[in-house]
């Protein structure tokens, strides 16, 4: 279990990072959505059902849409 | 150089941090309260879900604020796309493809139905109000990405938002009026792990539900149409 969860800890700082280095917006909106759905994961494994539902709702599907938006509406690549 | 202060000062903050959350024995109850909600919950409130009867319960006027700063946050929301009004900078979207049109409308009954579920059963199994709300404004992000042309209509929207606060609203001054504190669970508490049991905390879930749904599809609606 605790290996499980150290790797999907790993996987989440991986992905933050990844948020910071692509250029492609699109692709760093999906990997900012990586990080709540294996945060939404993590919460699950702890025992907190309710948190992970909210996560997985609020924090992988509708800031990831209103993001994808945003990106649409904008530039999709940074200088 | 920058760089070197901007990680100097991270490192500090991040010493910091673990030096602080070092000193605070984790998983040691140190107060009677949560105790008290986890051996009398059940039996107090009716709800089998006791994150629910905390959330509905016991701190139901919490959660009265917490659905006044979603509404202020729509709401402010709201005013600042209505002063741009409906104005087209030109943007062409291309039409989505048949499957992408065609799964989200077979998808899109099928979540509402999962985020109805998750409200209606809030004091039975894991989820409530904000979470089946979130779901279902979801839904509705689902379709105005996938399907053409497919838009809220009316004041629909508006007059669930509206009736789901005046329902939390009108049983909270209800229990003022036989004589005890706002929010009293004033229904009969039923038998635990049945649908119809809690007194007022599923219909109090419901009305969050479909309020929060209602907003957040309502935040959408405003931020695809009006910045078009």
């Amino acid at each position: 279990m605790v290996i499980i969860l150290t790797i999907l800890v790993l996987l989440m700082i991986v992905s933050a990072i990844a948020v910071l280095i692509f250029k492609d917006l699109m692709n760093a909106v999906i990997a900012s959505c990586m990080i709540s759905l294996i945060a939404a994961i993590l919460f699950y494994c702890l025992q907190a059902p309710d948190v992970a539902m909210a996560e997985a709702a609020i924090g992988a599907a509708l800031i990831t849409g209103i993001l994808v938006i945003a990106v649409k509406r904008t530039k999709r690549f940074e200088e | 150089m920058r760089k070197l202060i901007g990680i100097l000062l991270l490192a500090i903050i991040a010493g910091g941090i673990v030096l602080s959350l070092k000193e605070i024995p984790f998983g040691i109850p140190k107060t009677k309260i949560g105790q008290h909600f986890i051996e009398k919950g059940i039996e107090e409130t009716g709800s089998t879900n006791i994150v629910t009867s905390v959330v509905v319960g016991y701190r139901g006027f919490d959660t009265l604020g917490e659905i006044t700063v979603l509404f202020t946050a729509a709401i402010g929301l709201g005013a600042i796309f209505s002063t741009f009004g409906k104005r087209k900078t030109g943007i062409k979207t291309e039409p989505p493809s048949l499957i992408v049109d065609t799964g989200c409308r077979f998808l899109f009954p099928i979540i509402l139905l999962v985020g109805a579920y998750i409200f209606f059963h809030g004091h039975i199994t894991p989820g409530g109000g904000f979470q089946g709300g979130a779901i279902i404004a979801s839904a509705f992000l689902l379709m105005y990405l996938g399907c053409a042309g497919k838009r809220i209509k009316g004041n629909a929207g508006k007059v669930i938002e509206v009736l789901g606060g005046v329902t939390f609203v009108g049983l909270g001054i209800i229990g003022l009026i036989i004589g005890k504190e706002f929010l009293f669970n004033f229904l009969p508490k039923g038998e635990p792990n049945t649908l119809l049991s809690a007194g007022i905390i599923p219909i109090i879930y419901i009305a969050i539900g479909l309020k929060v749904g209602s907003e957040l599809s309502g935040i959408i609606d405003n931020l695809i149409n009006r910045s078009q």
